[in-house]
């Protein structure tokens, strides 16, 4: 398990120079497997307490069982959660019948957006894995958005060493993603060897399917699975070689490219 | 909710286990074939996802072009339409129990500052070189830039042998040119293999028209990569990242860079000289409680006694201290849109210390073509993508190493304006004006005897920190009589406060020294200043009486009081700029009680003073 420990280390040393740095920071946390990992590793971080907003963008959409599950934590682990919607779209109804990617970038980017205006937050956590999808491979650990929340991915800042881009014009703020080296197996691997309790879902409960990315209840679809433990998930995820997000509707196409260039996660 | 059990002991070891990990990057010229070469290995081994070469594929027919492996990694539509690499890409790679992570690095000049990002996580790389265009000037560029940023396994891949009929002797010749290039920097390949990535030749298996070749597969060759670190072994570095009080502990966390850390050693802060010993080594979620840390881990630990100790020092054991000093000459690389000036201010980061500093001299200028010097001492500038060998002067002391006897606290980037814009390694360290007083500073320290009363346990009583606040300018500028006013006004608040004139040193004190010997009267005035700050004293001193400049003075009394806070007033009968730069400046003043309230207010804002009599200052024993 030293493999897992070196990330684990790498993303201590990320999360408390995040810590270090912004004034007004925020960790994205949708209660899937991977940012609830990151919110673990803030746990590490600063020996038990997580000294930031933990920010929900709530879609609305999302399977029930998931507030359930983020209620309980908050309380156990008494985080300051923070959830932004965009209630405006709802109410004028978007839903994913308009289209996939318009409804993400309604829901999701604006909400996050709209989210980040009203509180000013310079810094976000995010909990994206390099593995996932081919843009989020050539990520910064510390990438900055500019005041319309686009990415330009043709000019990055360099990343030497562990000195992170951690100054930035006003009006602009930095995306932060301690994740980025993890693979989906590192994440059960972690969530295994630290005992980390995680949502049911992602487990086969007889019918022989499970989730393995969660998302938006109409556009994340589960997979025939018997997994029904961590070891279980993990021997599986070792002898596939189907997309983690092959169950996520809104990769199709260059639906990813489009979305992250204009500040989808 | 669900939880995962604990695995029992002694479970048998699933073959599939991952032993360790490695982070690789691919470099080398454009268009050498670094991404086929990546994407041959994925295809290669059965290692891409389900239906990735077919989306490609139907990407490919679609735009009308032949399909590439490169295509693969290549996600950026930009990439694929100009049939370049813009960025790096993490890819992911498991082979024989070692999970790897692939860099694609771009081979593009425009592109170097992505291909140095790349690089610089890297702990092995794989350099390819066109076999029928042969060693190119970013093939050089790459293998020196490699060197400098601490990447010291290499193998190089001679590509596209197809190209070339696979003949030996072609491939002899580029062996021979880059090995003779490489042996320059000290660098000594792993391996030299024929193949070609686009016709799977020697990628993850051996072909036979390579017959000749008896070495490694590309593919064998990663196995081969050493992930083994010296860096435990080496003495202790440990850059303290932040300071935690979220509870009753106080908590100095960072991330050990070197060595090995354990509760019971005695550690000394650089540049502070604080000393203090472990208590413990805390952790979350870990039982029992670890007793000792190392190299690579992200830790933090307490310490017995509540020194007041920041982020930005170097933690270590007293017999191997890091360097000290306020100068350094290194080897750096430039990134930034605008050149690299002569006495211009960016900050350099060092490890987790951030100070302002210039650059005082640029040397040479390095061609990576040859390697040769461009032995000028007249450039004034260094420019994008160029490597030039510098020295460097910070504001405030720097705790350091050598690069070849440490990697991490002997390395740096420079900061322009908000982004890093060049790294370096340091090579040599310059020894300033301070030095002598620096070392004896050091000395003194280490073998200070102290009472049980701490200077926060006094600071916490008198409801300030001690301070030296040194009044300088020219002559007859009424400093003695800013500084009565200024001792009288701190008393009348509650405040404990001295004013030492350097006049009254002279009679007694100094009564054995003729007025020539300056820089001994400096130093002991230093010296009994340094006794009146760890008496928790405000120290108000005027400096108008030794024949040296104002700002050598200044800067050896600030070395003798380290780390105490020196707060600088200039005093002048007229507008116009100070001769020398301080915190803050005044111009024949009227209102003199006026001015020692601006001093007063500038001491809280530094959070020396508290804000009322009896309140705690501002943040240093809270955190």
């Amino acid at each position: 398990m030293r493999h897992i420990r070196q990330l684990e280390d790498q993303s201590v040393y990320i999360l408390r120079e995040a810590y270090k740095h912004f004034d007004n920071l925020g960790m994205l946390w949708s209660m899937g497997k991977d940012s609830t990992v990151l919110l673990w590793l803030a746990r590490k971080a600063f020996f038990g307490q997580v000294p930031f907003p933990l920010l929900h963008v709530d879609t609305s959409y999302k399977i029930p069982a998931m507030i359930e599950y983020r209620d309980r934590l908050a309380r156990e682990w008494r985080l300051n959660l923070v959830v932004g919607q965009n209630t405006q779209a709802l109410a004028d109804g978007m839903n994913h019948e308009r289209g996939r990617v318009e409804c993400c970038t309604a829901l999701k980017t604006n909400g996050l957006k709209m989210l980040l205006e009203e509180k000013g937050y310079t810094g976000i956590i995010l909990g994206v894995r390099a593995d996932e999808e081919s843009t989020r491979a050539k990520e910064r650990y510390f990438s900055p958005r500019d005041k319309n929340n686009d990415w330009d991915f043709r000019d990055q800042p360099p990343e030497l060493w562990d000195q992170f881009k951690t100054s930035f014009p006003p009006g602009t703020h930095i995306r932060i993603h301690p994740l980025l080296d993890w693979t989906e197996i590192n994440i059960w691997e972690y969530i295994k060897l630290e005992n980390i309790p995680f949502m049911d879902l992602y487990l086969d409960k007889g019918a022989g399917v499970r989730y393995r990315s969660l998302g938006c209840a109409p556009c994340t679809m589960p997979i025939q699975s018997t997994a029904t433990t961590v070891d279980e998930i993990i021997e599986e995820l070792r002898a596939t070689n189907v997309a983690e997000r092959s169950g996520r509707a809104q990769d199709e196409g260059r639906g990813m490219e489009l979305l992250r260039k204009d500040g989808y996660m | 909710m669900a939880t995962c059990k604990t695995e029992p002991q002694g479970t048998p070891q699933d073959t599939n286990e991952i032993r360790d990990r490695m982070d690789i990057v691919i470099v080398g010229h454009v268009d050498h074939g670094k991404s086929t070469l990546l994407g041959r290995l994925y295809a290669d081994t059965g290692t891409l996802s389900e239906g990735k070469v077919e989306k490609i594929q139907a990407i490919c027919k679609q735009q009308g072009k032949e399909f590439e492996y490169a295509f693969l990694f290549d996600a950026f539509l930009e990439e694929q339409q100009q049939g370049i690499t813009i960025d790096t890409a993490r890819t992911f790679f498991q082979w024989a129990g070692r999970q790897y992570i692939i860099i694609d690095a771009p081979g593009h000049k425009e592109f170097l500052k992505n291909m140095i990002s790349g690089a610089a996580r890297a702990e092995a790389a794989l350099l390819l070189i066109d076999a029928l265009e042969g060693v190119r000037e970013q093939s050089k560029r790459h293998g020196l830039l490699l060197s400098m940023l601490g990447v010291k396994q290499v193998t190089v891949v001679v590509n596209k042998m197809d190209l070339v009929g696979y003949r030996q002797d072609t491939f002899d010749g580029i062996e021979k040119e880059y090995r003779e290039f490489l042996a320059q920097l000290n660098v000594t390949p792993q391996f030299v293999i024929p193949a070609s990535a686009k016709l799977g030749d020697n990628i993850a298996k051996p072909s036979p028209n390579l017959s000749w070749y008896t070495g490694p597969t590309v593919l064998d060759s990663l196995a081969k990569f050493s992930s083994e670190s010296e860096k435990e072994e080496q003495p202790l570095r440990f850059p303290i990242q932040d300071v935690y009080k979220f509870d009753a502990r106080r908590i100095l966390a960072g991330r050990i860079t070197s060595g090995r850390v354990k509760v019971g050693d005695r550690l000394i802060c650089s540049p502070s000289n604080k000393t203090a010993v472990v208590q413990s080594v805390e952790a979350f979620n870990i039982e029992p409680p670890p007793t000792q840390a190392w190299a690579g881990q992200s830790v933090g630990v307490t310490l017995d006694e509540q020194i007041f100790v920041e982020r930005g020092e170097v933690l270590s054991h007293e017999d191997s201290l890091p360097l000290v000093s306020t100068s350094f000459r290194a080897n750096l690389f430039w990134l930034g849109r605008r050149p690299l000036e002569m006495n211009k201010p960016y900050l350099v980061r060092l490890g987790t210390r951030e100070v302002e500093c210039h650059v005082v001299a640029i040397h040479r200028i390095v061609d990576a073509n040859d390697l040769s010097l461009d032995n000028q001492d007249t450039n004034t500038a260094v420019q994008r993508n160029e490597v030039a060998d510098i020295t460097l002067q910070s504001k405030a002391p720097l705790a350091f190493d050598l690069y070849n006897h440490f990697e991490s606290t002997g390395r740096f980037v420079l900061v322009d304006d908000y982004d890093v814009a060049g790294g370096g390694i340091i090579t040599e360290m310059v020894e300033d004006r301070e030095e002598t007083l620096r070392v004896e500073a050091r000395q003194r320290d280490f073998a200070w005897v102290q009472g049980d009363v701490s200077l926060a346990d006094r600071s916490q009583h008198y409801g300030h920190r001690a301070a030296l606040v040194l009044l300088v300018g020219p002559d007859t500028t009424s400093k003695t009589f800013l500084a009565k006013k200024l001792e009288s006004v701190l008393v009348a608040e509650g405040r404990h406060a001295y004013m030492l004139d350097a006049e009254n040193l002279r009679r007694g004190l100094d009564a054995d020294l003729p007025e020539e010997e300056a820089l001994e009267i400096v130093r002991r005035y230093g010296e009994v200043a340094r006794l009146l700050v760890d008496t928790g004293l405000l120290v108000i001193s005027t400096t108008n009486s030794f024949q040296l400049p104002a700002d050598q003075v200044t800067e050896a009394i600030r070395t003798l009081v380290h780390p105490a806070h020196v707060l600088t007033v200039y005093m002048s009968k007229n507008t116009g700029t100070p001769s020398i730069q301080t915190d803050l400046s005044f111009a024949g003043p009227e209102d003199f009680t006026a001015t020692a309230h601006d001093i007063l207010e500038a001491l809280k804002q530094k959070g020396i003073l508290a804000e009322a009599i009896g309140n705690q200052p501002g943040f240093q024993f809270s955190i």
